[in-house]
């Protein structure tokens, strides 16, 4: 075996290790979540994550983006805290009927510090919410 | 003889380093090493310090029972079949009067260049979403009338707008480019039904 085959193949080892390091390293949002913080920061509130893979188990995506009418394309539904107690987008279902109520702000406002608006996950595309 | 020896010495002290790396990484993935979803404390999303981090369900909870996508593939479950299934029984509607319409018509799609055919499944779809979250601002009701392409699709429009963000991921190129070339006998676009029953994503042909 040559000098060059050995150092190759012994090379193999500790580079695939420390490639695997690397891979292994980055977090990973779950796919498809949804961070909103367009006011939440500015206010003094962590930015809200919302898990699409959550409710889906429980609403097929049109009850969402037909009954409710949710535009489909992060960022671009105005939601407010007001309009939610008013019983407005995510307060349609978070209203103490189909699901827990507003109370438990830090079940929604649950996002690091300094998140931006848009759709998060594993393959990301430069997909519409990466404007 | 002397690059040789630095090599050598080189080559020891990377194997030493990688052991090391190697041994600490899978001292601190110890006991999560079989988890396929990430816990909340290091997805790089949730805030650690909230205290309301632990009454939210963890994904590998939530998905016991599924039938599986492939590891790292979008919610890394088969959407389709938990559904088919009646794994999952996701509310159609919230409000009594919604008129519920699911359509069983597939579209070959031939405007592929040399990659295999795609097969737009509308049972699939419109189990889950709507007709009105694609016709007509996606796409126009009629077969080979929409000028789709690969790049379009990856800059987030026509079936990138929703594969790539909450559907399986565009990685998987053979879920969508499902018909052979060479084997296709048919007329394109929209097809005699019954739709084609697809198998479990874990049993589809996999991407060479
Ligand atoms: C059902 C989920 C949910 C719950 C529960 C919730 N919020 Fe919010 N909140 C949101 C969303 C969504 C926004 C808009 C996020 C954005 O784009 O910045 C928001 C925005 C805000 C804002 C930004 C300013 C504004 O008026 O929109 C504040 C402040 C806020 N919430 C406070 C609270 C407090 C305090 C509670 C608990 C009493 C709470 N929220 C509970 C979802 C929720
Ligand atoms: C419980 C409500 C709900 C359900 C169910 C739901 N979504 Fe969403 N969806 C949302 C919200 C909220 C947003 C974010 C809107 C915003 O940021 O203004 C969103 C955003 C999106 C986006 C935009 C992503 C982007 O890249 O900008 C897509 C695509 C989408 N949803 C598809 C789906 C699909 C497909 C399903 C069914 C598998 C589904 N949604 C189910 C509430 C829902
Ligand atoms: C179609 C109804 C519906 C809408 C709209 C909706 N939710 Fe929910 N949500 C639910 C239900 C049902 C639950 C589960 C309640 C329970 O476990 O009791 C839930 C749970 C949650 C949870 C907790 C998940 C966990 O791990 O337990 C979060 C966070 C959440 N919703 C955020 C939001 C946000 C943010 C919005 C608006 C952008 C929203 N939801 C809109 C129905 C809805
Ligand atoms: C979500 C479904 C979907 C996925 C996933 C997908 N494609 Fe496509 N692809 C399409 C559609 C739809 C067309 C256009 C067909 C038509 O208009 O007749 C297309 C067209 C193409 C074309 C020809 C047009 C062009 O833009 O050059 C190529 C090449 C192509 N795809 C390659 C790929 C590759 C490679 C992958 C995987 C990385 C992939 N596709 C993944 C749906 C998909
Ligand atoms: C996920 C997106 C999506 C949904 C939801 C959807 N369609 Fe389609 N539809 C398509 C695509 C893609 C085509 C093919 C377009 C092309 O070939 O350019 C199509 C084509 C059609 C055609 C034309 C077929 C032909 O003979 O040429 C009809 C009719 C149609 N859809 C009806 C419906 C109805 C009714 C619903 C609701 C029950 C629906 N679609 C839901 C994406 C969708
Ligand atoms: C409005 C959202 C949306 C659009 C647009 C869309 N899809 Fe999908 N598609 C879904 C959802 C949701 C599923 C369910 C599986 C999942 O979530 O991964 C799905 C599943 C599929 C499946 C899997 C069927 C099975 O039985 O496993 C195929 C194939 C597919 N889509 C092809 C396409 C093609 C091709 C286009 C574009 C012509 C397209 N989709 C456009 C949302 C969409």
């Amino acid at each position: 075996m040559g000098i060059r085959q050995i150092a190759a193949s012994r090379l193999w080892g500790p580079l695939m290790a420390v490639a695997l390091l690397l891979v292994a390293l980055p977090s990973r949002a779950e796919y498809a979540d949804v961070v909103l913080n367009k006011y939440a920061e500015k206010n003094g509130m962590r930015p809200v994550i919302f898990p699409h893979w959550f409710h889906r188990i429980r609403f097929r995506c049109k009850v969402c983006h037909f009954e409710l009418g949710f535009e489909m394309r992060a960022g671009s539904n105005d939601i407010t805290m007001g309009k939610i107690i008013d019983g407005q987008y995510c307060g349609m279902c978070h209203n103490n009927e189909i699901a827990w109520s507003v109370e438990h702000c830090d079940r929604c406002h649950s996002g690091r510090p300094g998140l931006k608006t848009r759709i998060y996950g594993g393959h990301e595309t430069s997909g519409p919410s990466r404007w | 003889m002397i690059v040789g020896r630095i090599s050598r010495a080189g080559l020891v002290s990377l194997v030493g380093m990688a052991l090391l790396a190697l041994s600490l990484s899978s001292g601190a993935e110890e006991g999560k090493k079989k988890e396929r979803w990430k816990r909340f404390e290091n997805d790089g999303l949730h805030d650690p310090g909230n205290p309301a981090i632990g009454e939210l369900q963890w994904p590998g909870d939530a998905f016991e029972g599924f039938p599986m996508d492939n590891p790292d593939t979008g919610n890394q479950v088969d959407w389709v079949r938990a559904l088919e299934s009646g794994v999952i029984v996701p509310r159609t509607n919230l409000f009594p009067d919604t008129h519920i319409e699911v359509l069983d018509l597939d579209i070959i799609m031939d405007q592929t260049s040399t990659m295999p055919y795609v097969r737009f499944p509308h049972r699939a779809h419109t189990q889950w979403l709507d007709c009105s979250n694609c016709h007509d601002h996606l796409f126009v009701k009629k077969s080979g009338a929409n000028p789709v392409n690969m790049f379009a699709i990856l800059s987030g429009e026509y079936c990138g707008r929703c594969h790539g963000a909450v559907a399986f991921p565009l990685t998987e190129c053979r879920r969508c480019h499902s018909v052979e070339r060479n084997s296709f006998r048919g007329n394109f676009g929209a097809q005699e039904g019954p739709g084609r029953v697809y198998p479990p994503v874990m049993e589809q042909e996999v991407v060479n």
